[in-house]
């Protein structure tokens, strides 16, 4: 079926008008060193259960108990989403059998999540709209399964189970693609900022199922939805988004209803297909885990993590235009990331030139980022070596062509800029005396472009400084080039 | 017994407890359930008005760690427990979802 084209009931189908109708649940790994419940490290790829322990391999008789730090990211993360605080809270098993759980049970929330209804401001082409959050709970992480290819077996790597999570499940307050997307930079941006969780999708520190569902506009009850999961980009999110509405829409345009299901996302084929139906619908039978006392959240430590939550994108926006003098559209890139803004603030502190750091980052860094497909947490080189680099343009000592080559040497090596210039002979040539000798040569060397420039053809005289910065293998001063060639020419 | 508990119900819970019951082992499970279920019938029938419910019988609160790494690489006593181990991974049955 896939591939086939149905035009005729695209037509009809434009006779009705539908509605798409999304709610998220939105899983983040927390930033914590060690695992929710156990004192061994999260670490990502170390060997196969190098990190694992009695408690998170859910050994009879182990104990666990709760990693504080994840209590506070988890708080940070609800003051910042305008949640409510519940102040008794406490873990639920969540009961299914899958190799992955060891336990044969999560720890998870269901009757007492920590946060609930809050709200995110997003903004898209349509303008600005509240998402309500319904809850957010922890829980956590499940192993990680391998299918063995040579024997009738799978493998299970445990170092994942019992990394703390939180899940974020939306309000279904969202219509469309854009507004899910928006939704989602804007809950990274705040986890980001907040330092919860660096929320790589690509990585799966980040992760997103959609719920979804069609209704005709105006219609009053929701329609049948079904759970989209294995998103891990944003593109692959507004795929299958789009697609899902699409089949959703066709089954109702055809007069057959859409079944509550799981579907699992397959992005090579834009294409989903059925996990598991609602007639096979798992029974968790969730009670209080009796291993866990309750947590209780005083006044005092809601007030201390509030006190402590550091500077949100929107302040920082203001901040920088006030007190770094850079326009509103270098701003708002450089806080896109957290990474990105921590970096032109380490930089700046360091040189005081924030309109070159804006620049350097913006263009420079930006253009290698997206050409290595990376992101701003990528960047690994030290903001000494660029507040070098800016002060030696600034000196003159190299010019902003050797510069860029530089720059590149930096963001991918780290090197120190004075000596690899040194080092590779890349001092900026202002010896005027030098330059003249070399322009008096290409100017001799090219009387047809003398004729020309005597004929009005300014051009000529860009070809001449052009060879000249070539025979200095880019190294001299164009400024100063410039104004020695038009000298000799004008004599 | 005043609870009796039906084939289906046996049959579910089975299926949710993965096991499979020969049909004395499901005669025998009915039997128990209902006699549970009497019990909690004869809590029910105590008066537990502005009785708040109990999920805990400690009277501790927070217990917490700190964010500290105190487990190192133990793989090869964790490996122990598994019932076969292949590659420094548990080896179960193909589970395919």
């Amino acid at each position: 079926m896939k591939g086939l084209k149905l035009p005729e009931k695209g037509v009809r189908s434009m006779s009705r008008q539908y509605e798409t109708v999304i709610g998220l649940e939105v899983h983040v790994e927390l930033a914590t060193r060690t695992k929710i419940f156990c004192g061994c490290s999260t670490e990502f790829g170390g060997a196969p259960n190098a990190h694992t322990c009695p408690v998170c391999t859910g050994m009879p008789g182990s104990l666990p108990v709760l990693n504080k730090q994840v209590v506070e990211y988890a708080l940070a993360v609800g003051v910042a989403t305008n949640c409510v605080i519940n102040q008794y809270c406490r873990f639920d098993r969540k009961n299914y059998f899958y190799p992955d759980n060891p336990q044969n049970y999560q720890i998870s929330q269901l009757y007492l999540p920590i946060c609930h209804d809050g709200w995110v401001e997003i903004e898209t082409g349509a303008g600005k709209k509240k998402v309500g959050i319904h809850e957010i709970h922890m829980e956590e992480d499940a192993g990680k399964l391998i299918h063995d290819e040579w024997e009738d077996c799978s493998l299970v790597d445990y170092n994942r189970s019992g990394v703390p999570l939180i899940e974020i499940v939306s309000e279904p307050d969202m219509r469309s693609a854009q507004e899910v997307i928006a939704y989602l930079e804007k809950l990274r941006l705040i986890i980001q900022y907040l330092g919860a969780s660096d929320c790589k999708l690509q990585e799966g520190s980040m992760r997103a199922d959609v719920n979804l569902s069609v209704r005709e506009v105006g219609a009053e009850k929701f329609g049948t939805r079904t759970e989209m999961k294995n998103l891990n980009s944003f593109k692959a999110i507004a795929r299958a988004i789009e697609g899902e509405r699409k089949r959703q829409i066709e089954l109702l345009e055809e007069g057959r209803t859409v079944i509550q299901e799981t579907r699992r996302w397959d992005d090579n084929k834009e294409a989903s297909h059925a996990m598991r139906s609602k007639e096979d619908a798992q029974d968790y039978r969730y009670f209080p885990d009796p291993d866990l006392t309750p947590v209780m959240i005083s006044d005092q430590w809601i007030q201390a993590v509030k006190d402590r939550q550091p500077e949100m994108r929107t302040e920082k926006i203001a901040r920088y235009q006030k007190e770094f003098q850079i326009p509103l559209y270098d701003a708002e890139l450089l806080t896109s990331f957290k990474e990105m803004a921590d970096m032109f603030e380490d930089v700046v502190a360091l040189c005081k030139r924030p309109k070159e750091v804006s620049n350097w980052l913006m263009v420079e860094a930006m253009r290698l980022l997206k050409e290595r497909e990376q992101e701003p947490g990528d960047m690994a080189f030290s903001p000494e070596h660029l507040a070098k680099l800016i002060q030696m343009v600034e000196s003159k000592r190299i010019n902003r062509t050797v510069a860029k080559s530089v720059f590149e040497e930096i963001f991918f090596h780290d090197v120190e800029p004075e000596a690899y210039v040194e080092e590779k002979g890349l001092k900026a040539v202002s010896d005027e005396g030098i330059l003249r000798n070399v322009v008096e040569e290409i100017v001799a060397a090219n009387p047809q472009s003398v004729e020309d420039y005597h004929n009005g053809k300014e051009r000529a005289m860009g070809f001449l400084v052009g060879q000249t910065m070539r025979a200095m293998k880019g190294k001299a001063d164009p400024a100063l080039v410039n104004e020695i060639v038009r000298e000799i020419l004008n004599r | 017994m005043a609870n009796t508990i039906s084939d289906e119900t046996i049959e579910y819970v089975g299926i949710l407890a993965k096991l499979e019951l020969s049909s004395e082992e499901k005669e025998a499970a009915k039997k128990d359930m209902g006699r549970m279920l009497d019990y909690i019938d004869m809590l029910n029938q105590l008066d537990t008005s502005g009785v708040e419910p109990m999920s805990h019988v400690f009277t501790r609160n927070n217990v917490f760690r700190e964010d500290i790494v105190t487990n190192g690489d133990d793989r090869e006593n964790m490996l122990k427990n598994a019932p076969d181990c292949k590659e420094g991974a548990f080896k179960v049955p193909k589970t395919v979802e």
